[in-house]
C-alpha cells in the first residue's frame, strides 16, 4: 500500500462507542486536510447533538456515512460516502448515508465552513475522507490481529472483512466494532494505490435514487413538524423597498388564516395550510415605500454599463496590446452582452423553522448550514450549540441556497408566534426575489498581424459585482475576480492581451449562479475566438490547438470532442457544428454542437461533450452532471432573461421564464478522460461551453456572429 | 366535508370547493410526494393521474374530483415496482429528484396508452414536465427501458 499518512499525531480522529455497540468515528474534516497539527475543538457542542461523528458501524455490519455537504443533484450524497468507504473498505450494500446537522467538523477545507458551492465537495473531501477511511479501517485491523493475537501486517481487508493472511480466518466488521470502540487512533494509516480502487471510478448506484421515486425523499417543501402553521409573506416589488403601511382585516377573514405579522421582508400570512396562507396575502391591503430603486429599468442599467466598460480596472495587461492594434493587419471589434438570470430552482426557496426561548431547530434545504446557523444566531440571539440545522434534500440549489433570506423569514415568524413555522415562497416569490446572475457588456477587440496570428486581444467588462454584497473585502483594486473568470485568464497563446472590469452597482441583487463568471465569459471569449479566427481565415479548432500548445488538458478535451463529433464531416443541408472549450473548477471540457434553424428558432440536435475532472469518483455521476449543466446552459443561451421596469421583475414564472423542455432537449453524449490528476469538480463545469458550441455553430451557419444571450435569431 | 378517492382509499377532506388538489394532497392529506413548482399549470410537477390521465393538481379544484380515482406517486406501486419505477432506477434518472414524480407518473400514463412509444410521441408526452435539472436525456431512455419491460412481461 502506497501513502502513509501520520494519524494520531494529526488529531482529526476521535473515536466512541455508539449506543448499542457500535462503533463512532468522529472526522475534524477541515483538521484532517491541514498539513500543520492543530487540536480538535468541538468539545462545546459534543453534549448537545453529539453530531461529530462521520462513520458509524454497528455490530449488525450496518454502515452509516453522515453527509455534510448538500444533495442538490449533484449526487454528493454518493460520491462522499464513496470516498469514505474505499479506503474503509466498506462493503457498499451495506452503507447508508444520512445528512449531517450543522457542524464545524464538516467544513468543507476548500471553502473554510459547511457550505456546498463551487464544485468543491469531492476536491475538499477527497484527501481528508479517504484519510479518515484508512485509519478506521486501520482500527478495526487492530481489532481483529489482538483478538487473535497476531500482528497487523498479517492482516489484510476485503469489504467489511478482515482476513488473517497465514490462517485464513476472517471477522466481520461488525464483530469487531465493540473491541475497536477502545482502542486507541491508530498512529499511520495507509491510503490505497487507484489500482487497488474497488469503488472509486466505477458507477455504484447513487443511493439516492429509490427515495426518489416514490415520494419518500422529503424536500423543505416537504417538513412536517407537530402544530406547525404555513407562511407566505408579502414582499415589496422593488428590491430594497420598505412596508408603510398594511391593512389584514380581510385576509383575517379567510378561513385557515390565524395571523399576520410585519418581519423585516414584508408581511407575513400564516395559516393553517398553503392554500389559506395564499389566499390571506392575496387579500392584504398594502402600502410600499419603493425607495430609490423605484424607477430602475433594463435601459437605464445597460446604459450604465455603456458609459461605464472603457474605464475599468486593468486586471491583466500582457504585452502592449495597442502597439499590436496600430500594427494590425485585420482589426475585429465586437460588443458582448449577457443578461441577469434567475435560477429557477424546481423547488421554490422554503424554510421551516421552530424557534423556542433557548434554542432553535430548523429544517431548510440550503447549501450553507454554517451561515444559516450564524444567522439564526444573530436573529435569536442562541449560541451556535443551541441550534440545530436540519439538512433537507434540496430540488435544485445552482447558488440560490447559498443564501438565506428564506432561513431569516421563517426564523423571524416562528420567534413572534413561539410555533413551527414553515414559510413557503410561491415560483414568483421566487423569481422576482432572487439573486440574480450578473448582466455584463463586454467590449472585444482583436488584432491579427501581417503573418495571419492572432497577436492581441482585448476584453473590457462592466457589470455588477457578486462579492460585492457577500463579500466586500474579496474586491481587490475594484476588481471581483467571480467577474473576471474565464476572461483574464483566457488560455490561448496571444501576446498582447488586455482585461479589464469595471464594477458597476446597478442596484439589482447579484449572486451566485451555476458556474459563476465562467456562465457568461466563456460565452463571449469562445465566441469572439471564432470571429478572430475567421478573421485570421483558419477553423476554429485549428486555432484553438494552436494556441493552447501550453494547455494539454485543453487539447485533449477539445480533440477528443471534435473526433467523437465528427468534427470538419459532412452534415445535412442546414446544419452546422460549433466548438467550446474551458477550464473551471479545475476540470476541462468541451462541446461540439449541432445546430440548425428550425421556424426562426435555433435547434440543437446533438451534443458531444469531453471532460477531464481528474480522478473521476463515479462516471455515470459525471456524466449526469455533464447532461445537466448542457441542459441548465441551453436553457440559458436560448431563453433566460430577467429584466426590469419601474424596479420590478417583469419575469413571473415558466410561462415568461422558459426553461428547456424536453421536446427541445439534445441528444447528448458524455466521453470522460481518463486521468491521474487529482480530482476536479463537475456539478457546474458542463454549463459554460454549451453557450458558444450553439453561438459558434449558429454564426458558421450564417456567417453573422451570434453577441447576445439568449440567441435571437 | 368532501370525499376524495386517492390511492384507492376515500378520505374526508374538510376544504372549500375552490381548494386546488395539490393543496389538498399536501397539506390535509400529508400526501408530499406531488409537488408545488410553479401553481400555473406551466411545470408539471404537481402531476397527478385521474382515471389514469395526467392531470396538474396546482389548477384543478377538489370540487372537480368527485367519483374519481387519483393516483398520486405514493400509488403508483407499494414497493416502486412499477416498470416505470424500475426504469428509473436502472437508468439512474433523478437528480435532485425534485420533478421525478410529475415524470414518472406522466411516463406511466404514456405507456397505458402507448406500450411502445415512439421517440416523438415520448417528447410530446413528457414536454408538460419541466426538470431544471436535465434528466431529460435519461427520461427518454428509461421509457424506452420500461417499455421494454411491459413488453417481456406480457411474453414472458
Ligand atoms: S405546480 Fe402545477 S404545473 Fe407547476
Ligand atoms: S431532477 Fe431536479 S428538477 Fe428534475
Amino acid at each position: 500500500m502506497a501513502e502513509r499518512i501520520e494519524v494520531s499525531r494529526r488529531n482529526f480522529l476521535k473515536i466512541g462507542a455508539a449506543l448499542g455497540g457500535g462503533l463512532l468515528v468522529g472526522i475534524d474534516a477541515a483538521a484532517c486536510g491541514r498539513k500543520d497539527i492543530a487540536p480538535v475543538n468541538n468539545a462545546g457542542q459534543q453534549g448537545i447533538f453529539a453530531p461529530n461523528a462521520w462513520i458509524r458501524i454497528g455490530v449488525d455490519d450496518s454502515i452509516t456515512l453522515l453527509v455534510g455537504s448538500s444533495e442538490m443533484g449533484q449526487g454528493v450524497m454518493t460520491a462522499i460516502p464513496m470516498l469514505l468507504a474505499e479506503e474503509l473498505d466498506a462493503d457498499w450494500a451495506k452503507v447508508r448515508a444520512e445528512f449531517a446537522p450543522a457542524h464545524a467538523s464538516y467544513t468543507n477545507p476548500i471553502i473554510g465552513r459547511q457550505h456546498t458551492g463551487g464544485s468543491t465537495s469531492v476536491r475538499g473531501f477527497w484527501q481528508p475522507l479517504r484519510e479518515a477511511g484508512a485509519a478506521t479501517r486501520e482500527l478495526l485491523i487492530q481489532a481483529a490481529a489482538q483478538r487473535w493475537n497476531v500482528k497487523t501486517a498479517e492482516c489484510s481487508t476485503e469489504p467489511s472483512v478482515v482476513i488473517h493472511n497465514a490462517s485464513g480466518r476472517r471477522l466481520r466488521y461488525g464483530e469487531l466494532v465493540e473491541q475497536a470502540a477502545k482502542l486507541a487512533v491508530p498512529e499511520t494509516a495507509f491510503l490505497k494505490e487507484p489500482k487497488q480502487f474497488r469503488l472509486l471510478g466505477t458507477s455504484v448506484p447513487r443511493l439516492d435514487t429509490p427515495a426518489k421515486l416514490n415520494g419518500t425523499a422529503v424536500f423543505g417543501q416537504d417538513v412536517k413538524v407537530p402544530g406547525m402553521l404555513i407562511a407566505v409573506v408579502a414582499r415589496c416589488a422593488v428590491f430594497g423597498g420598505k412596508l408603510k403601511s398594511v391593512d389584514a382585516s380581510a385576509a383575517k377573514q379567510i378561513k385557515g388564516v390565524r395571523h399576520v405579522v410585519e418581519i423585516d421582508a414584508g408581511v407575513a400570512v400564516v395559516a393553517d395550510h398553503f392554500w389559506a396562507a395564499q389566499r390571506g396575502r392575496d387579500a392584504l391591503k398594502l402600502e410600499w415605500n419603493e425607495g430609490a430603486a423605484a424607477t430602475l429599468d433594463s435601459a437605464q442599467i445597460r446604459a450604465a454599463l455603456v458609459a461605464a466598460v472603457d474605464s475599468g480596472k486593468s486586471a491583466r495587461n500582457d504585452g502592449d496590446v495597442n502597439q499590436a492594434w496600430q500594427n494590425a493587419a485585420k482589426k475585429i471589434e465586437a460588443v458582448y452582452e449577457v443578461p441577469y438570470l434567475a435560477h429557477a430552482c424546481m423547488e421554490p426557496m422554503n424554510c421551516t423553522a421552530h424557534v423556542r426561548k433557548d434554542r432553535c431547530e430548523v429544517w431548510v434545504p440550503t447549501q450553507g448550514q454554517a451561515t444559516a446557523q450564524h444567522q439564526i444566531g444573530r436573529h435569536t440571539g442562541l449560541k451556535p450549540e443551541a441550534i440545530q440545522v436540519h439538512t433537507t434534500f434540496l430540488g435544485g440549489g445552482f447558488g440560490r441556497r447559498s443564501e438565506y433570506d428564506f432561513v431569516v423569514e421563517a426564523v423571524q415568524i416562528s420567534k413572534q408566534l413561539g410555533v413551527p413555522i414553515k414559510v413557503i415562497w410561491t415560483r414568483e416569490d421566487d423569481m422576482q426575489h432572487d439573486v440574480y446572475r450578473p448582466a455584463t457588456y463586454n467590449r472585444m477587440t482583436a488584432a491579427i498581424d501581417q503573418q495571419g496570428t492572432l497577436s492581441a486581444w482585448q476584453h473590457r467588462i462592466a457589470g455588477p459585482s457578486i462579492f460585492a454584497r457577500v463579500y466586500p473585502t474579496g474586491i481587490k483594486d475594484g476588481l471581483d475576480v467571480t467577474s473576471l473568470e474565464n476572461a483574464q485568464n483566457i488560455p490561448y497563446a496571444i501576446p498582447n492581451v488586455a482585461v479589464s472590469y469595471a464594477l458597476v452597482n446597478a442596484g439589482v441583487p447579484v449572486g451566485f449562479w451555476r458556474s459563476v463568471g465562467a456562465s457568461q465569459n466563456v460565452f463571449v471569449t469562445e465566441c469572439f475566438f471564432d470571429e478572430a479566427a475567421r478573421a485570421a481565415g483558419k477553423d476554429p479548432l485549428a486555432l484553438r490547438r494552436e494556441l493552447l500548445k501550453a494547455h494539454p488538458r485543453h487539447r485533449a478535451v477539445l480533440e477528443l470532442a471534435a473526433q467523437k463529433a465528427g468534427w470538419g464531416t459532412p452534415l445535412p443541408a442546414g446544419r452546422a457544428r460549433g466548438i467550446a472549450v474551458a477550464e473551471s473548477f479545475a476540470s476541462f471540457v468541451a462541446q461540439v454542437a449541432e445546430v440548425s434553424i428550425e421556424h426562426g428558432v435555433p435547434r440543437v440536435h446533438r451534443v458531444v461533450c469531453a471532460v477531464d475532472c481528474g480522478m473521476v469518483v463515479n462516471p455515470n455521476i459525471v456524466a449526469a452532471q455533464m447532461e445537466s449543466g448542457i441542459i441548465f446552459g441551453l436553457t440559458a443561451a436560448l431563453k433566460g432573461e430577467i429584466t426590469l421596469a419601474k424596479g420590478r421583475v417583469q419575469q413571473s414564472n415558466f410561462n415568461d421564464y422558459p426553461l428547456l423542455r424536453i421536446d427541445e432537449a439534445p441528444r447528448i453524449e458524455v466521453h470522460i478522460v481518463s486521468s491521474t490528476d487529482p480530482p476536479g469538480g463537475v456539478g457546474e463545469p458542463g454549463v459554460p461551453p454549451i453557450a458558444p458550441a450553439v453561438a459558434n455553430a449558429l454564426y458558421a451557419l450564417t456567417g453573422t456572429p451570434v453577441r447576445k444571450l439568449p440567441i435571437r435569431i | 366535508m368532501l370525499t376524495l378517492n386517492v390511492n384507492g382509499k376515500s378520505h374526508e377532506v374538510d376544504a372549500d370547493a375552490d381548494m386546488p388538489l395539490l393543496w389538498a394532497l399536501r397539506d390535509l392529506l400529508g400526501l408530499t410526494g406531488t409537488k408545488f413548482g410553479c401553481g400555473i399549470a406551466q411545470c408539471g410537477v404537481c402531476t397527478v393521474l385521474v382515471d389514469g390521465v395526467p392531470l396538474r393538481a396546482c389548477v384543478t379544484p377538489v370540487s372537480a374530483l368527485a367519483g374519481k380515482k387519483i393516483t398520486t406517486i405514493e400509488g403508483l406501486s407499494a414497493d416502486s415496482s412499477h416498470p416505470v419505477q424500475q426504469a428509473w432506477l436502472a437508468e439512474e434518472v433523478p437528480q435532485c429528484g425534485f420533478c421525478q414524480s410529475g415524470q414518472i407518473l406522466t411516463a406511466a400514463a404514456l405507456l397505458a396508452k402507448t406500450p411502445q412509444p415512439t421517440d416523438a410521441d415520448i417528447d410530446q408526452a413528457m414536454a408538460p414536465v419541466l426538470c431544471r435539472c436535465g434528466t431529460y436525456p435519461r427520461i427518454r431512455l428509461a421509457i424506452q427501458r420500461a417499455a421494454k419491460i411491459v413488453k417481456e412481461s406480457r411474453h414472458g
